[in-house]
C-alpha cells in the first residue's frame, strides 16, 4: 500500500471475523459468519465509508470495533498496539473513550428521562474529563460546537423537546465530550428528515477536517459516502469486495457488485426501465465453512473458481483495491 | 390537458388534539390525469401521507377533513355513502402502504390475503379468486407456489411485490403509493421500479407517488408537487421542478441530496428544523429557514400562483 504523505493510521483492522451462533447445536455449521476477512486502515482526520445493503455486516463490524461484540478472529490494532494489549495497558475505559459511536436512531439513543445536560455531563464525569466546577462551561461549549444554540437553554431541555436533527447533534456532542480519536457513525442520518441530513454530514465533515477526528461512516447511500468520506469500502454479505479512494470506487467501479449497486441508484431525469447487470439470485447465508465469493450466484462475470475460493486482494490502481477473480 | 381522473380542491385535514388543532393538509388543490404519475415530495410531517389517506377517506380520528372536495370521475368522495365508499376503494383507487411488513397480516397466507380482496369486491367464488391470485403473483414476478407462504417467509422485496399485487387485484385506475420503496435496499428498489414501469405500461393506471427521495421522484414522476408544513408550495412538470425549482424550499431540498456523479462540492441543504404544526408562524411557514425572507413573508401567507402553464409556486419573491 502506498504510504506517501498519508496521515498516520489510527485504527487498523486485519482479517476481522465475527460469527454469531444460530440454532441450538454447537457444531461448526450452527454459526453464521456476519463479517469475514475484513481488513482496512483508518487514518487520522479521514473518513472511511462502509457501504452495503442491509445484512452486509457493516454495523456488526462497527460494533466489534467498539467492543459491543467480541471479535471471533483477526486483529484490531489501535494506535500501533493490538486491542488486547491496549486494554491491558490502559484499561477498557481508555479504549472506549477514544473509540466512540453514534447510532442510527437518535430517538432511541438518548434517555427520555434525563436532560440534555445530563447526557453531555455524564461521559465527562465518568471519564474524569472535568471536575464539577468547570463542567457547566464544557457542556455549553460542546453544545455550541455541534451547532445547538442557545446552549444554556438547550441543555435544560429533554430529548422529546428536540427535533430528530437536534437529537443527533446531542449524540455527536456526547461522543465528542470525551475527546475521541475515532467516531464510528452507524447510519447517522438515515432516520432524519431529508432537509437536516446535510447539516449533520457537514458538521461531521468539520469535526473531521478541523479537529482531526477519524470517522467510520456506515451507510447504505453511496452518494453520501462519496460526499463525506475520502475512502469508501463496499461490503457484500460480510465481505469487503471493493475499496479505496471514494471517487475511484464510485466513478470507476470495477467489482460487479459495486457496479450493480451504482446502476441501481435512482437519478432524476433518467426515467424508464433500467436493466440491472446481475442475475436474480438469493443472497447467501454465510457459514464458517462456506466457500467461494458471496456474489457468485448473482454475478454476470462468474467463473468456475468463484465457487471455490474468495479472491485475494488485487490493487487495480493507486488507492483502489478489489477482490474479484475476473478483473 | 386531459380530463382529470382525480381532482382535489382546497382540501384541509386537521388533527385535533388536546394541545390544539394541527392542520396537516392546508388548502391543497391538485389534479391527476389518467395514466399520469404525480409525485408528492416532502419531509416527514409535511402532510403527504395524510393527503394519501384522505383521498380514500381512510384517515382515522383525530384526523378530520374540515374543508374541500375530492372529485373522482365526477363524484365527490367526501359525499359518498358507506356503501359507495366501499365500492370506490380498491375498485377505483388502491393504496400501497410504506411498510409491507406492517400492511400484510402475519398469520394468514399471502394467497388468502389476495383472494380476500378479490372476493370482498367481486361476486366470484374462492376457487376463481385463487386462480386470479396466482395470476396476479405472476404479474409481479413471484412464482404461484408462493400463495401458500406466510409473509415472514418472503424477503422484503417480495413482500412489497405482494402488496403491489394486492393493489392491482381489481385493476384500479389510480394507485396511491406511499413511500413504496423506502424500506428497501437500492438494488431491490430498482427491481420494484422496473416492475412498476412494466405494469404501468400494461395497465395504464395513474400513480400518486409519495416519497421524500427527490432523485427517485425526478425519475419516476411526470409531475411533482412539493409540500411543506401542510401546504403545497410548488407543483409542475418533473423536469422543471427538479432542474429549475422556483421555491426556496424546493431549491434547498434538491441541494440536500449529494449526487453520485456530478461535481463534488460542499452542499448546504436547508438550515434549521422543520416547523411544528402546532406553532406555525404568521405568514409563510418557511420564513425561519429561508435566506430570502422579506417583511411581507412574516405577515402574509404566500398563495400558489401560476408562473407558467401548469406550473405553480407559492412564494412572495416570485
Amino acid at each position: 500500500m502506498d504510504t506517501t504523505n498519508n496521515p498516520e493510521v489510527v485504527l487498523s483492522v486485519r482479517n476481522m471475523i465475527k460469527d454469531f451462533p444460530i440454532g441450538q447445536s454447537s457444531s461448526k455449521n450452527s454459526y453464521m459468519r456476519a463479517v469475514n476477512d475484513v481488513s482496512f486502515d483508518l487514518r487520522k482526520g479521514e473518513a472511511l465509508a462502509i457501504v452495503g445493503e442491509s445484512g452486509s455486516g457493516k454495523s456488526t463490524g462497527a460494533r466489534v470495533l467498539t467492543r459491543i461484540y467480541e471479535k471471533t478472529g483477526g486483529d484490531i490494532i489501535f494506535k500501533g498496539k493490538p486491542l488486547q494489549q491496549y486494554i491491558d495497558d490502559h484499561g477498557t475505559l481508555e479504549y472506549a473513550r477514544q473509540v466512540q459511536m453514534i447510532f442510527q436512531d437518535p430517538f432511541g439513543s438518548l434517555n427520555p428521562v434525563h436532560s440534555i445536560y445530563h447526557h453531555i455531563a455524564r461521559p465527562l464525569l465518568i471519564h474524569k474529563r472535568a471536575d464539577k466546577k468547570v463542567i457547566d462551561k464544557l457542556v455549553y461549549e460542546l453544545l455550541e460546537l455541534v451547532g445547538l444554540f442557545p446552549a444554556v437553554e438547550t441543555a435544560e431541555k429533554y430529548p422529546h423537546e428536540l427535533s430528530g436533527g437536534q437529537r443527533q447533534r446531542v449524540a455527536i456532542a456526547r461522543a465528542l465530550a470525551v475527546d475521541p480519536e475515532v467516531i464510528l457513525a452507524d447510519e447517522p442520518i438515515s432516520m432524519l428528515d431529508v432537509s437536516v441530513r446535510l447539516g449533520i454530514l457537514n458538521l461531521m465533515a468539520d469535526l473531521k477536517d478541523k479537529h482531526g477526528i477519524s470517522f467510520m461512516y456506515i451507510t447504505h447511500d453511496i452518494a453520501t459516502a462519496r460526499y463525506f468520506a475520502e475512502k469508501t469500502a463496499v461490503m457484500y454479505v460480510g465481505h469487503m469486495v471493493e475499496w479505496g479512494n471514494s471517487d475511484k470506487v464510485t466513478q470507476t467501479p470495477q467489482h460487479p457488485y459495486t457496479q450493480l449497486l451504482l446502476s441501481a441508484v435512482p437519478e432524476a431525469g433518467q426515467s424508464g426501465r433500467r436493466e440491472l447487470g446481475a442475475k436474480k439470485g438469493e443472497i447467501p447465508m454465510w457459514k464458517p465453512d462456506t466457500k467461494g465469493c458471496p456474489f457468485s450466484a448473482r454475478c454476470p462475470r462468474a467463473l468456475d473458481c468463484c465457487n471455490e475460493s474468495f479472491p485475494e486482494v488485487t490493487q487495480i490502481a493507486d488507492d483502489h483495491f478489489i477482490r474479484c477473480h475476473n478483473i | 390537458m386531459k380530463e382529470a381522473l382525480l381532482e382535489i380542491n382546497n382540501l384541509c385535514v386537521d388533527y385535533v388534539s388536546a394541545n390544539g388543532v394541527a392542520r396537516a393538509v392546508n388548502n391543497v388543490s391538485l389534479t391527476i390525469a389518467p395514466g399520469e404519475t404525480l409525485g408528492i415530495a416532502g419531509e416527514s410531517g409535511c402532510g403527504k401521507s395524510t393527503l394519501a389517506f384522505a383521498i380514500t377517506r381512510l384517515h382515522k380520528a383525530p384526523a378530520l377533513i374540515s374543508e374541500g372536495e375530492i372529485i373522482y370521475n365526477g363524484r365527490d368522495v367526501l359525499k359518498m355513502s358507506d356503501k359507495e365508499l366501499r365500492d370506490f376503494r380498491w375498485n377505483d383507487v388502491s393504496i400501497v402502504f410504506q411498510s409491507a411488513m406492517n400492511s400484510l397480516n402475519p398469520v394468514i397466507t399471502i394467497g388468502e390475503q389476495l383472494t380476500d380482496v378479490i372476493v370482498a369486491h367481486k361476486r366470484i367464488s374462492f376457487k376463481q379468486a385463487a386462480v386470479k391470485a396466482k395470476e396476479l403473483l405472476g404479474i409481479v414476478g413471484i412464482h404461484g407456489d408462493r400463495l401458500k407462504s406466510f409473509p415472514h417467509q418472503l424477503s422484503g422485496g417480495m413482500r412489497q411485490r405482494v402488496v403491489i399485487a394486492i393493489a392491482l387485484a381489481l385493476e384500479p385506475k389510480l394507485i396511491i403509493m406511499d413511500e413504496p420503496t423506502t424500506a428497501l435496499d437500492v438494488v431491490v428498489e430498482r427491481e420494484i421500479l422496473n416492475e412498476l414501469y412494466d405494469l404501468k405500461e400494461k395497465f395504464g393506471f395513474s400513480i400518486l407517488f409519495i416519497s421524500h427521495d427527490l432523485s427517485l421522484m425526478g425519475e419516476i414522476a411526470d409531475r411533482i408537487g412539493v409540500m411543506y408544513a401542510g401546504n403545497l408550495i410548488e407543483i409542475g412538470d418533473a423536469k422543471t421542478v427538479f432542474s429549475k425549482p422556483s421555491h426556496p424550499y424546493t431549491k434547498g431540498l434538491i441541494a440536500s441530496f449529494p449526487t453520485i456523479h456530478g461535481p463534488k462540492e460542499r452542499l448546504y441543504g436547508i438550515p434549521g428544523d422543520p416547523v411544528n404544526l402546532l406553532r406555525l408562524p404568521t405568514g409563510c411557514n418557511f420564513q425561519d429557514r429561508c435566506a430570502d425572507c422579506m417583511d411581507i413573508c412574516k405577515k402574509e401567507d404566500p398563495l400558489l400562483a401560476e408562473l407558467n402553464v401548469d406550473y405553480h409556486a407559492a412564494c412572495h419573491k416570485l
